[in-house]
């Protein structure tokens, strides 16, 4: 290893050193980030004004294919809202704090089916579905996963796996989540993802405990629309589009 | 001022200065969301637009942004990009933007961009700027598509959601998991390693032993 000479005193003269910059004032500092942000603000402003009404169309459009999918046989549905314990389609409350289900009718008018939305924390994060009941049968229609960031290839065959999503197609309620070894045939079973037990179970107990707590109002709304008849209950296809707030 | 040539700017980012297999930069998104080809496409797409727009700005600023609120300032500028990158995919493409999640919101504090305009953007032309800006995006999109292609492969077999196997083909699952994004990062720096140790071993054979040996005996 080399040494390396230090200049020693009286053998040299140490280099000047340059003038030390003056110091940028406070007040342009504080002007720069000001004018930066404004700039950025107005530019991000633009922007979303654009983008906000297509990323709510994707959501409105999202949402009503998944209805139409749960429902299966569904023309069209509207949003009914659970305003003072009973559902209804013109509640006197701000209808973004309400929880909401979408009414399904058939090509004749008639309802078909009620789809719920319900979410749950899952094995990684939450999950959100939505399902489809028939309160005539007590049957469910159909299942769809809206979110979910379970395992991949494992928990999030619960959205994946075509057997475990059919499982959910004309299946009595309340669900009874069974392994796939111990499935007895019965009307309510639903077999569980092997591997994905707890993904699975989270699904299952989600829509039970909803259709648990909704299952009166729903009925009786369900009792009033059929009764009432196909004209006096004109769906409302503009409610395809949600109306904001979450359940 | 660069000594480069505007050349070099472009093409060093691209395979010699890669950021992600030479300079071990921007990993969190590398290893994050390369489970699938699609996926990789999208965050390489929006890091290169956030990267050429913001070297362009800085560079086009420099001279009146002051150095005591210059990473303050950069900042700021990114942040914009990615809003508007965040925003866009939003709109246009929902489902990718839904599987990118927190990740696209996290290009901001990706290092590669803040590193180039700190270190290129903040000293050059607005062409250079935009040059080395375009090199390195090309050569971050190559190794998230190097990491996305083997993962999604060997991990769903499949590419771009196309099967590439028979039905016989189990998957890997453990390549799109977190282990699977580190083991294949790993096997590609391994390659990079080999790959530059044996160039330097063949081009200059006297001076790489002469190296490897003084390393040896340190």
């Amino acid at each position: 290893m080399s040494e390396q000479k230090l200049p020693m005193a009286g053998q040299g003269e140490a280099p000047p050193t340059p003038p030390a910059a003056k110091p940028t004032s406070a007040a342009r500092l504080v002007g720069t980030l000001a004018f930066a942000g404004a700039v950025a603000g107005a530019a991000i402003v633009m922007v979303f004004s654009w983008a906000n009404p297509l990323i709510q169309a994707n959501q409105a459009a999202r949402l009503a294919g998944a209805i139409t999918e749960v429902l299966g046989g569904a023309e069209r549905y509207e949003t009914v809202f659970l305003d003072g314990g009973a559902f209804t389609k013109e509640p006197q409350a701000d209808t973004a704090s309400l929880d909401r289900v979408y009414v399904g009718y058939d090509a004749a008018g008639a309802p078909h089916g009620v789809a719920m939305v319900t979410e749950a924390s899952g094995f990684v994060d939450v999950v959100r579905v939505i399902f489809g009941y028939d309160p005539a049968t007590g049957n469910l229609l159909g299942m769809k996963v809206l979110e979910n960031k379970e395992t991949p290839g494992l928990g999030d065959k619960i959205e994946k796996d075509s057997t475990f999503v059919g499982e959910f197609v004309d299946v009595g309620t309340p669900l009874q989540g069974v392994k796939k070894d111990r499935a007895a045939g019965t009307h309510e079973e639903v077999v569980m993802i092997t591997g994905a037990t707890i993904s699975s179970r989270v699904v299952v107990d989600m829509i039970n405990r909803r259709l648990e707590a909704l299952k009166e109002p729903v009925g009786a709304f369900w009792a009033s629309a059929a009764t009432a008849g196909a004209e006096t209950n004109a769906p409302d296809t503009t409610a395809a589009a949600p109306t904001g707030g979450g359940l | 001022m660069s000594k480069t040539t505007p050349t070099q700017d472009l093409v060093s980012g691209i395979w010699k200065q890669n950021p992600v297999f030479v300079t071990l930069l921007g990993l969190c998104p590398t290893l994050a969301v390369t489970n699938s080809v699609a996926n990789a496409i999208a965050m390489s797409s929006a890091t290169f637009f956030v990267l050429l727009g913001s070297s362009v700005l800085v560079s086009t600023f420099k001279r009146w942004i002051p150095k005591e609120v210059r990473i303050a300032s950069y900042i700021m500028i990114i942040a914009t990009f990615v809003t508007f990158a965040d925003l866009v995919l939003a709109a246009l493409v929902p489902d990718i933007h839904k599987a990118l999640g927190a990740f696209i919101a996290l290009i901001v504090v990706n290092c590669i961009i803040l590193g180039r305009q700190e270190a290129f953007a903040a000293k050059n032309t607005v062409g250079r700027a935009a040059l080395d800006a375009i090199g390195t995006g090309i050569g971050f999109s190559i190794a998230m598509l190097m990491m996305g292609s083997l993962r999604e492969v060997l991990g769903n077999g499949t590419f771009l959601g196309l099967h590439v196997f028979g039905p016989g083909f189990a998957p890997w699952v453990i390549m799109i998991l977190p282990p699977g994004g580190f083991f294949t990062l790993g096997v590609y720096l391994l390659i990079f390693a080999w790959w530059k140790g044996r160039k330097q071993a063949t081009v200059h054979p006297r001076r790489w032993l002469h190296e490897v040996t003084a390393e040896a005996g340190d």
